[in-house]
């Protein structure tokens, strides 16, 4: 992306970026990033983190900035390595570590050794940890499966909306809609990956219906198969100021008119994208109709159903989000028309970044004027962000 | 504007007193090559503080508080310190002064951000002396650090940078060796045909362990600073940072070290210096042979006779290094280093670029753009074929873990290396290299596409092997900035690069690309857009004869035991399974294409090249193409051809009697080289070259011919040039007209 520009990698003022699990190593990956890519010693870079948001609050931060008027070209992104999240030791074992090393003589020492437990040793997956909420100590399919309780979504309505996420992306795909968008990387073994390895063009809602719960055995709805997929994924875009677009005669794509974030219990956060949404519609005054295409980030199938209904649910608009009644129902063509995370994954720093980018990139696409790209984030909150295309 | 480093590290060498001593050197080049800030100019700027003139030219002395003296040497006028006549006698009065009024502790070290000292003044080596003189001037250098090592009080080195021959001799007269990180230790004498001639090979193998040090010697390698630290060589590895409390420490008698005392007793024990010395001798033999490289011999001898008796050792180095400096091979090999230093001034120009884009993939573009990566350039490598450029990031990170120390070195570098399926660095790249197969329509449309996207300013350079720069700049909008760059393979290990120019190119682009190559570490060696340009050209009729000598019976081992005979790295056929026998089979079948006498006759070769034999061409029709493939007129395992010990061979007309045998080896090899000599005099001719040093240089560097002879015309020089054309013509009576001397013997004076 940066090789596309007319200007020189140097030339942005700050890098902001997502980035949920922060690896020990590199403590504020954003800065790494700007170094790594080349962009000089002299580049400020912070890291965002708002869970399943953080991709999209960079782009709301860096959206800020340029309209206080105190930066002019930002390289906003999200990130996730979520194969290298790391093992960890439970807190008991690292008691008896620091015990270790506090003991100061031999004795002292060799008592501390001795309160050594088997069970210091069964590590904790971290990011099973990360993807369960503190709070109400639900982890996140189990959030998606109140969803599809609440507002009466079955296993069949997931798996055929997941099988159909699966054949946008394959469309998608076939018709180079990514072109420009989804770039190759390349492994220092010479390995190529220029496909998600999560798209399967052979999922039907038959294949996926016999998949069993990932979440809730027996009964439960949730499966690996209509959720999104644990991957590793990064995206950037570029946000300019009206005079950094004039300095160096770039072609803006869009314009970002607002973006707004909401908040919930967190045992229901994947009604996240309907709150924020409804209150960015609300302070522009657009109905649910006004918005021309939406990409709601695909957490769980189950849970975009569960926005879809709540939104077409008349006492739920009228007595949460305040509206006279039910918003309506939003077609199925104007959402996430080109599949989503079930497909390409969540990576989960990077998603809101890639929803905003490929909102943009779909609606330019399809000659559409305003979209909303939207997720919902672990812990209770939705984030969402208005915008409109450039001609 | 600087940045905070650049203006903060010129602090960093810590000289006790005389800390802020601006080096004196000649490097103002780099402030005026584009006004860039260096550390150099931000030396001159920053730090300029008044220091009473020194005595010396070279050397400043100065005593600390606590009654250390720092002894700095700044060799005038130079970037780099080397040992020069007048620098040792400098420090013979310096010491004078020490001895007179002696110090707590002595430091030596030096002002050169560069180093502390790169060794002998190579100049002073060259040209003819009487072995009896160099061996008065000698006596009278080793008296000297002699008297550096009996000083009665404590002496350190601190050194950085390089550290090298005459420099580590010096370190070594020392008491102690401190060594800075970045410190580089060795002895490459062995490389310019010498050995270790200022007490080197006596103080050495009596410090660490003699097997180690006589290693060190034999292979002049460069030993990093913890290397040196384990050897037992330096005896402390620091960061510039700690240089004054190691020192105070050093004063203060507190200085720990630890060196191999036991190894040393030993080894250079009389029965294990015999035992030892057979060994390194079978080694080396496997490496040099001992009628063109004496020297490593010479050392060995050395230790093995002396190295029980200091005295004995230092008389005899001296004289044996007398001996070796005015021998052919010191001379040839002193020669090759100006050469090398002849081609590095080309590269002084300006060219402030920074992005390279390569065009093409595959095996030379990839490795061409790695190279730059590796060289800090950030390089986008464009090629649609996504598996292509995949392979090409395999190759570059197996070069890398080869070539880099540090992970977070080889990490930087692949982040240069950025893939780009659509070319989208074309547009702000200073210098495009396409490196695309050898079709003209092909470039020339890549040309075109390429050209609308690049800057003005950027340079566009063709990797071609073959085809005509006159031919692939019809067509481009800016012919001036087109030229070509003719890397080797492969890349990283190749030096040469032959810079391609034609009718229509700027001055300034042709000064711009030697400037690139000084960037990436290659030699530029211009040549004129002319088939096979010179390399190629030269190589082909060796290799083309080479496989005429197969065709009338002659063993393939054989043959490269001539070549290799006279030197060569390896033999034709070798070398032609390593090439590839398909890229031979095409740049062969191009020179006789384009090789052919012009219609006015004047112009090209009178002489037709050999054919093609049919079996080369049946052989890449088979897919046996060498060394790539495991088989092509060797089998090939592990990287290695397998050969069968050379007969020695039988002429075609039986003549009985072992001088005979001897006569025909020594009429193959000339039936090898010497055609390769004269389309190197064609060459000259033909002003595809400048002169004769760029044509030695570029054989040496290019194909590895036999360095200790100086390069192909500085040989034919030697033989004399009436005796190679002689040769010549009876070649050319005896087998054809392909041996008849090319006119331009004749103009050689």
């Amino acid at each position: 992306m940066l090789l596309r520009q007319p200007f020189p990698p140097d030339a942005f003022d700050q890098v902001i970026l997502g980035c949920v699990n922060v690896i020990a190593d590199e403590m504020n990956p954003a800065r790494v990033a700007a170094l790594r890519l080349g962009m000089g010693e002299a580049m400020t870079a912070f890291t965002v983190q708002i869970n399943c948001g953080s991709g999209m609050q960079s782009i709301d931060t860096a959206y800020r900035y340029i309209q206080e008027g105190i930066s002019d070209l930002i390289l906003a992104g999200g990130a996730e390595s979520l194969s290298h999240a790391p093992l960890v030791f439970r807190n008991s074992a690292v008691g008896w570590y620091a015990s270790l090393f506090a003991a100061r003589d031999f004795t002292a020492r060799l008592k501390a050794f001795a309160g050594v437990r088997p069970s210091f040793f069964k590590p904790v997956i971290g990011l099973e940890r990360g993807l369960t909420d503190p709070i109400v100590e639900l982890n996140m399919g189990q959030t998606a499966e109140i969803l599809a309780h609440e507002f009466g979504i079955s296993r069949h309505d997931a798996d055929e909306y997941a099988a159909q996420s699966q054949q946008r992306l394959v469309h998608a795909h076939k018709e180079k809609y990514f072109e420009g968008e989804l770039e190759p990387a390349f492994g220092r073994d010479g390995r190529l990956f220029d496909y998600d390895d999560g798209e399967r063009p052979d999922s039907t809602v038959e294949s996926l219906a016999k998949l069993r719960p990932a979440f809730e055995r027996p009964w439960g709805k949730v499966t690996a198969g209509n959720s999104s997929q644990i991957t590793d994924g990064a995206s950037w875009v570029i946000l300019a100021s009206e005079d950094a677009v004039k300095k160096y005669d770039l072609k803006p794509r869009a314009q970002i008119i607002d973006s707004a974030w909401g908040a919930l219990d967190p045992s229901i956060m994947g009604l996240g994208p309907v709150l924020s949404s409804t209150k960015l519609m609300r302070r522009h005054n657009l109905a649910l109709d006004a918005i021309e295409l939406w990409e709601i980030n695909e957490a769980f199938g189950a849970q975009v159903l569960a926005c879809v209904a709540a939104w077409n649910d008349d006492a739920f608009c009228r007595d949460v989000l305040g509206l006279p009644g039910a918003a309506g129902e939003i077609p199925r063509d104007t959402l996430n028309v080109d599949g989503g995370a079930i497909g390409l994954g969540h990576p989960v720093g990077a998603s809101g970044n890639r929803i905003v980018l490929h909102l943009v990139n779909a609606m330019k696409r399809l000659g559409k004027k305003r979209g909303i790209a939207t997720e919902c984030i672990g812990g209770g909150q939705g984030g969402a962000m208005l915008i409109e295309t450039v001609q | 504007m600087a940045t905070p480093l650049q203006v903060l590290k010129p602090r960093d060498l810590e000289l006790g007193p005389l800390s802020g001593l601006i080096a004196s050197d000649a490097g103002t080049t780099a402030e005026s090559a584009g006004g860039e800030i260096t550390v150099d100019t931000l030396r001159r700027k920053v730090q300029a503080i008044a220091l009473p003139p020194s005595p010396w030219k070279h050397w400043r002395l100065a005593r600390d508080e606590d009654g250390v003296a720092w002894l700095v040497i700044d060799k005038q006028g130079a970037s780099a310190n080397t040992l020069s006549e007048d620098v040792i006698h400098e420090l013979g009065d310096v010491l004078t002064q020490l001895e007179n009024d002696p110090p707590k502790l002595v430091v030596i070290r030096s002002a050169k951000p560069s180093g502390f000292i790169a060794g002998a003044d190579v100049g002073e080596f060259r040209g003819s002396a009487a072995p009896t003189d160099i061996e008065a001037r000698l006596q009278g250098a080793h008296d000297i650090v002699d008297r550096l090592d009996r000083l009665p009080v404590p002496t350190v080195a601190v050194i950085h940078g390089y550290c090298l021959g005459g420099g580590l001799e010096v370190a070594l007269a020392c008491d102690y060796r401190i060594a800075v990180e970045d410190a580089r230790l060795g002895f490459p004498e062995v490389l310019l045909g010498l050995h270790p001639g200022l007490g080197g090979t006596v103080r050495l193998p009596r410090l660490i362990n003699p097997i180690e040090a006589m290693t060190t010697m034999l292979t002049g390698r460069t030993l990093r600073a913890r290397r040196a630290k384990s050897l037992g060589l330096v005896d402390a590895v620091i960061p510039e940072r700690h240089v004054r409390a190691a020192v105070a420490d050093v004063a203060a008698r507190k200085f720990k070290t630890s060196r191999a005392s036991t190894s040393v007793t030993v080894f250079n024990s009389a029965p294990a210096r015999a035992l030892l010395a057979a060994r390194m001798r079978r080694e080396t033999k496997a490496k040099a042979a001992p009628e063109h490289y004496p020297a490593p011999y010479a050392l060995i001898d050395l230790w093995e006779t002396h190295g029980g008796d200091p005295r004995a050792q230092q008389k005899a180095e001296i004289a044996s290094f007398a001996r070796l400096i005015v021998g052919s091979t010191a001379q040839n090999l002193v020669r090759v280093f100006f050469l090398r230093e002849k081609m590095k001034g080309l590269t002084d120009g300006e060219w402030r670029g920074r992005r390279v884009h390569v065009i093409g993939a595959g095996a030379m573009g990839g490795d061409i753009a790695a190279w730059c990566a590796w060289n800090g350039f950030t390089v986008s490598l464009g090629d649609m074929n996504a598996e292509a450029i995949a392979s090409a990031i395999k190759r570059a990170s197996e070069l890398y873990r080869k070539i880099g120390h540090k992970s977070t070195d080889i990490r930087d570098a692949l982040d240069r290396l950025v893939p780009d399926l659509r070319g989208d660095g074309i547009r702000s790249a200073d210098l495009v290299i396409e490196a695309v197969p050898e079709k003209l329509e092909l470039k020339q449309r890549i040309y075109a596409a390429a050209e609308q996207q690049m800057r003005g300013d950027a340079i566009l350079a063709t990797n071609t092997s073959s085809i005509a720069l006159e031919q692939l700049r019809t067509g481009l909008r800016r012919p001036e900035r087109f030229l070509g760059l003719h890397f080797f393979n492969p890349v990283s290990r190749m030096q040469l690069v032959e810079v391609v120019s034609h009718d229509a190119v700027a001055p300034e682009v042709l000064a711009a690309a030697n400037a690139f190559l000084g960037r990436i570490d290659r030699l530029p060696t211009p040549v004129r857009s002319a088939p096979g340009f010179l390399v190629n050209r030269a190589l082909m009729p060796y290799m083309m004869e080479a496989f005429i000598l197969l065709d009338q019976g002659a063993p393939k081992e054989t043959i490269d035991a001539a070549a290799e005979r006279f030197g060569m790295p390896m033999g034709p056929i070798e070398l032609a399974d390593e090439v590839g026998l398909d890229i031979c089979l095409s740049v062969a079948e191009h020179l006789r294409q384009t090789l052919k006498p012009s219609a006015d006759g004047r112009d090209m070769f009178e002489r037709p090249l050999p054919d093609i034999p049919q079996w080369l061409q049946d052989k890449v029709a088979k897919g046996e193409l060498g060394r790539k493939t495991g088989k092509g007129l060797y089998e090939w395992k592990n990287g290695k051809a397998i050969k069968k010990p050379p007969e020695i061979p039988h002429p075609p007309q039986p003549a009985p009697g072992a001088q005979a045998d001897a006569d025909h080896l020594a009429e193959m090899t000339d039936r090898l080289i010497l055609p390769m000599i004269d389309a190197c005099v064609a060459c000259l001719r033909q002003r595809v070259v400048g002169d004769e040093e760029t044509v030695d240089g570029a054989m040496i560097f290019g194909t590895g011919f036999a360095p200790f002879r100086g390069g192909p015309l500085h040989y034919a020089r030697a033989r004399g040039f009436s005796n190679v054309v002689t040769a010549l013509e009876q070649l050319a009576g005896k087998y054809g007209e392909r041996f008849r001397p090319d006119p331009g013997w004749s103009q050689l004076a």
